[in-house]
């Protein structure tokens, strides 16, 4: 470098990009990256400047907006009268199998009280919509217009009609990023719905592709198997659709076989998300039980005493 | 002076633009085909006007690029720090190629910049690139030449209309 800068050093300015100020910047970016590595300095400093990046969030995805609006607004009559057909059958079938699945939940209400299990709690649901812009590619993200103001929290889960889409991971003041299930850093713990065995779907940055590593060679999983949530990472409650196992082979060492599933929840596509209401932490002992005996109104008062 | 205001105008509202680019959604089979869209404008502005550019202004800039994105504070920064360098240091020599060369120069530029970005991703321990990592770079020596004959034609204009 030394060499190259003195054999033509008359054609440049020496000022403006001297190596000592190079060397000096590129020390204070790595410092940066250090202290935000190990103490998430951006998530403060992005929340300061938020009032500047949110506006940023809603100038990009407007083309898209504009687009998507511009491509409702010249589809044909046709299209919409089939469409709106095809949605209202959708809406009867889906609301027929609701007045089954709560006829369902009744009974099952019913047999939980019998058994005297604290049944499962109400989930309470936020709807968002996906802001249409794009951090990085290589990571799994999308950003959504709910933010602290409209009480999202860290670790949210987030769904959407078909299954899980992923969880909140950084709240701004009117907008939050959620990391999806694909994303390469992102592992959340499943069951195997036919057999009730626990697994790990980690994501594989792809968006159609879960990794199930480490399944024991002897486990009974079979091609278009379900994946439900666990429960057990107390982040996502249980029960939601995750994904299918697509194929099974065995993985380099040959000691575990290796899945691959397509996930449920449609990942690729923009429109509105469900955030679920935080569950409840159950920290301390259990609230004390109903009182047992005969009604107050029957005990013996003094003046009722002989 | 009303020429220097219009010039400073298109300097801050293409690097605006360049910050909105590079936020815009695309179709999945696109995402990773879009060019570094920063590194593209701030090496013209340092091409052709270096006196407004030096690393402090790639530092700040990166900066509010990581805000934006989301990344590890630091990470634009460090990247736009090093391209702004080298386009500095041999700016006489790249302004005057032509512009076949220009373009083999910044997509060796954008090349490095993968190779930076990669080390940085590796350091704060992040899984592999996918193979999809490396297309940028040739669309963005794609892009140059458009964006180049883009912003000359319009400072042209901005020059012709004070005049």
């Amino acid at each position: 470098m030394a060499l190259a800068s003195n054999e033509s050093a008359p054609l440049f300015s020496p000022g403006t990009s001297s190596t000592l100020r190079l060397i000096a910047y590129l020390a204070a970016t790595i410092v940066l990256m250090v202290a935000d590595h190990r103490n998430e300095y951006l998530t403060r400093i992005r929340w300061g400047l938020s009032a500047a990046i949110e506006p940023m969030y809603r100038i990009a995805a407007w083309p898209s907006q504009v687009a998507r609006q511009a491509s409702m607004a010249i589809t044909d009559r046709d299209e919409l009268t089939q469409r709106n057909q095809k949605l209202s059958e959708q809406l009867l079938l889906a609301q027929a199998r609701l007045n089954r699945l709560s006829e369902l939940r009744d009974e099952n209400q019913r047999l939980q009280e019998l058994l005297d299990v604290q049944h499962s709690l109400g989930l309470g649901v936020q709807l968002a919509k996906i802001i249409d812009v794009d951090t990085d590619p290589a990571r799994h993200r999308i950003i959504i217009n709910a933010g602290a103001r409209q009480h999202v929290q860290m670790g949210q889960a987030v769904l959407d009609a078909h299954g899980v889409m992923g969880q909140i991971v950084e709240v701004l003041p009117n907008t939050s990023t959620v990391l999806l299930i694909t994303d390469a850093s992102h592992a959340l713990p499943v069951t195997i719905e036919r057999t009730g065995m626990r697994v790990i779907a980690h994501g594989s940055g792809a968006l159609d592709r879960l990794e199930l590593p480490n399944v024991p060679i002897s486990a009974d999983v079979k091609v278009g198997d379900k994946l439900i949530t666990s429960g057990l990472g107390g982040h996502f409650p249980a029960g939601f659709p995750v994904g299918e196992i697509r194929s099974i082979a065995n993985d380099a060492s040959g000691m575990f076989s290796a899945a691959v599933a397509k996930p449920s929840a449609a990942l690729d596509r923009s429109g509105d998300v469900l955030i679920l209401q935080p569950l409840p932490d159950q920290i301390g002992p259990p609230a004390p039980a109903p009182q047992e005996g005969p009604p107050a109104s029957l005990a013996p008062t003094a003046a009722s005493k002989p | 002076m009303n020429r220097a205001r219009a010039n400073s105008w298109l300097f801050w509202g293409s690097i605006l633009l360049c910050y909105l680019l590079q936020l815009m959604p695309l179709p999945q089979a696109l995402l990773p085909m879009k060019p570094y869209w920063m590194a593209l404008v701030l090496a013209y502005w340092a091409l052709e006007s270096p006196e407004r550019v030096s690393l402090g202004l790639a530092f700040i800039l990166g900066l509010f690029g990581d805000a934006l994105a989301g990344e590890l504070l630091g990470e634009h920064a460090m990247r736009l720090c090093i391209l702004c360098f080298i386009l500095l240091r041999f700016r006489s020599r790249l302004r005057f190629f032509p512009m076949w060369q220009q373009t083999v120069a910044v997509f060796a530029l954008l090349l490095n910049d993968r190779i930076v970005l990669l080390m940085v991703r590796a350091c704060a321990g992040d899984p592999g690139p996918v193979p999809t990592f490396w297309i940028e770079p040739f669309t963005g020596a794609v892009a140059w030449p458009w964006l180049f004959l883009l912003l000359d034609d319009l400072r042209a204009r901005v020059r012709a209309t004070d005049s």
